[in-house]
Parts: C-alpha cells; structure tokens; sequence
C-alpha cells in the first residue's frame, strides 16, 4: 500500500495516540479509495494522500481541539528581515547536545500547525509544492511557517535542553 | 542584497527548493560569505539532527493486515483506486489477474448484471462528488465555460443544452474515469436536486450496454442511460424519474445538433 508506513507514522505524530492513529489511517485510506475519481492523473499522489489524513484528522475531536488551540495570525510571507535575525544559539549544537528523548518531546510539544510542516519537510522531505498541496496552504505559507516552526522547536530545546523524560510535560505516543 | 535577504534563500537552499540556476546563486554567494555559509551549515546540521532523532513509528502487523483487507474491498467496490508506485505492483498484479478473471467470466454474465453494475459504480461517483467540498473542477453555469474547459482533456467532444427557461441549471464539471477511460462528469441542478450526467465513449462494458435507452434506479436513485453518436450517456439522480428524463431529452437534443 502506498505511503502506508510513513502516513501511518505522521498520524501517530499528529494524534500522539496509536489508536487514534490507526483509526485516522484506516478512515483516510477509505477516504481515499471512495474518492480516487477526484485525484486528478499526473499529479502528486503522495501529496494528495497526506491531504485527506490531514483533513481528517482537523475534523476529528481531537484535531479541532488542537487546530483551535492556536492562532496563525500574522503569517506573513514576506520574512526576510525576519529570517535575518541572529540565532543566539547554534541550532545544530543545541540538537546534539540534548537528549534524543528530549527532542522527540518538543516536537510533540509543538503547536500541530508547527509540528505537522516538520515532520513533512524534514522527516517525510515533501518538497514546498508537495506541503503546499498536503496541507492546503500556499508555499509562500509553508516557508514562512517552516521557519516559525522551526524557530519554535529552538525555543522549546533551549528552554529545557536537558530535561529527563519524567520530568517534562510532554505526551509520549500511548 | 545583504546577509538579512540572503536568509530565505539558505533555507530554500538548505530544504532544497532551489531550482538549479537558484541554487548556483546561493552557493556563489556562500563561498564568498562567510557568516552566510556558517548558517547554511548550522540550518543543514539540523535538519540532519532532527531527522536523526525523531522517532518513526512503525504500524504493528495486525494493523497493516487490517489496512491491507480495507483496501481489497474498497477496490473490489470501487475499481478504478490504480494509483501508481512500485509499491503496487504485487497489487496491481492481483488486480490484473482479478481483472482477467472478471473479463473471462463476463461473457456468462447477463447484460442486466453488468448494468446494474455500471449503474453502482457511477451512484459511487455522484455520491462521492456531492460529498465532496470541491464537487466539480470547472465551475459555471455557462455551457460555453463548460465545455471547451474539457478540450484537451477529452478525446471527444460533446454538446450540451440551452437550459433557459427549463428550470434546470448548468452547475459545472469535472474529469472522470469510468472503467479506465476518461469521461465528463457534468452536475446539474434542479430544485435543490443535484444530478449527474457522465458522458463516456461507448464501448462494452463502459457503461449501460445496449443502443436502447434504459431507465433504472439504485440505492433510491434515478438513472437514464443511452447511446448517441459514438458516445454514452448516463443522468443519475435523486430526482424522479420524470425529472431525470427531461434533463435526458434536453441533452439528447444537444448532442442531435
């Protein structure tokens, strides 16, 4: 089955419950079996696929809760002033000096808007066009919120570099 | 253009979403910059960091298996799920071969079965399209819109009807594939009613066979199906029958011009 493991790895990053997971993938493969006459031939599959998860999962309880937790106010596209800024802390010194856990922990710590641009871009490497298409936003969008996304994870790996896995407050996957 | 305005095209270049000629720009500018080529270098240890450490969870055996018998009964309902990717091959081998069977064995088959057949798949289809948030892909009511946006799109041509006055309204359309081959998907409106015309090529099996216009219903739905100069049509509906037979008649008389 196409995409299988990786969609089923997003769902379980984005529910942070494996049988939330499960019921997301399975909803989002008869999603997609019923509405195949709508993928347009020639195009990307695999972005078309994220898409109906995606979808999905923001219409489930707890995907409302967890998209009106936020606010995406001031996305402005145009960063490049912003994007000057000086990192004050290295940020491939800051991954490598904290703990694998502790990384895992921020990212699920993460706003799902945030959390849900890197784990496509960096994990899955969905090009700006495929993250555009996934998740339904312009990729002027997608690279100005990458790099508010990634700027978050900084913060939350400065704000706790070290802190041991009992003690955050983090949910691991159930 | 200062180190500032360089930022947004490190990470492009970083997350490699420079086209070529982007990214010689940016490489010529890293190697003469060097706070430029510091960050580059910081943005790509990162992101090679993350991706290290993140952690992938892996569906259990059950769950794959669950996945896998979902999928063999979707296709089973809904043939035309032949996305590509290697990934498919076993599949679309068993596929093939259930298509095989499926084409051996439909000979013994009465032409009443494979209507009704047709008639499901494409009650599939207009149901589908009515859920859908973005139902068609062309949208107007003006036949002349419609119409030509399938040119290219379509290896034929169709017409469709003046519908001032009928009461009947032209919603929009989009492409289809019925049994593999590439059709129109037309909605109209009536009362709040919503229906489907699906305007095919004729060929056996593609749709209701016969050169006899037919009327049945599926699931409480409506339908009308005929041929016509070399192509299918098929209304389908939750309208009444009568209904469903005028929009026929208004199209019947386009494709007659």
């Amino acid at each position: 089955m196409p995409h299988f493991a990786s969609l089923y790895n997003f769902a379980c990053w984005l529910t942070q419950d494996r049988v939330a997971a499960e019921d997301l993938v399975q909803e989002t493969f008869v999603k997609a079996l019923k509405g195949f006459s709508s993928f347009r031939q020639g195009t990307n599959f695999r972005a078309w696929i994220y898409r109906i998860l995606r979808n999905t999962f923001l219409t489930s309880r707890a995907g409302l809760k967890a998209a009106g937790a936020i606010s995406l106010d001031s996305e402005d596209e145009s960063l490049a002033p912003e994007l000057g800024q000086t990192l004050e802390t290295p940020e491939s010194l800051l991954l490598a000096r904290v703990e694998r856990e502790t990384i895992q922990r921020a990212l699920e710590e993460l706003p799902v808007h945030f959390r849900e641009l890197i784990l496509l871009c960096d994990l899955e490497e969905m090009s700006y066009q495929e993250i555009s298409v996934a998740l339904d936003i312009p990729v002027g969008t997608v690279m100005s919120r990458l790099w508010r996304a990634r700027r978050a994870l900084r913060a939350q790996l400065a704000d706790n570099p070290k802190a041991s896995p009992d003690g955050g407050t983090g949910r691991a996957v159930r | 253009m200062n180190c500032a305005e360089w930022q947004n095209w490190l990470q492009m270049y970083v997350d490699g979403a420079c086209a070529p000629a982007e990214a010689q720009r940016v490489e010529a500018h890293l190697l003469g910059c060097a706070a430029c080529a510091a960050s580059a270098m910081e943005r790509m240890n990162a992101k090679h960091a993350l991706r290290a450490a993140a952690l992938r969870y892996t569906p259990s055996a059950d769950f794959h298996l669950r996945i896998e018998k979902t999928v063999q009964r979707g296709r089973a309902r809904w043939p035309w799920f032949r996305p590509s990717g290697f990934l498919w091959l076993p599949q679309l081998a068993a596929a093939t071969a259930a298509l095989v069977l499926i084409v051996a064995s439909a000979a013994l088959w009465t032409r009443h079965v494979r209507n009704e057949q047709a008639l499901a798949e494409l009650v599939d289809m207009h149901i589908t399209t009515l859920a859908s948030a973005a139902p068609v892909d062309v949208v107007s009511t003006d036949r002349h819109t419609v119409k030509p946006w399938f040119q290219g799109k379509l290896p034929f041509t169709f017409n469709l009807p003046e519908l001032k006055d009928s009461g009947y309204k032209l919603l929009g359309g989009k492409l289809v594939y019925v049994r593999h081959s590439p059709g129109a998907q037309l909605l109209f409106e009536l009362r709040k009613h919503q229906m489907s015309v699906f305007i095919v090529q004729q060929q056996p099996g593609n749709a209701f066979e016969g050169s006899g216009a037919q009327t049945l219903r599926e699931r409480g739905f409506s339908a009308e199906g005929w041929n016509q100069a070399g192509l299918h049509y098929t209304v389908i509906g939750d309208a009444g029958a009568a209904d469903i037979d005028q929009l026929a008649v208004l199209l019947r008389s386009a494709a007659s011009q």
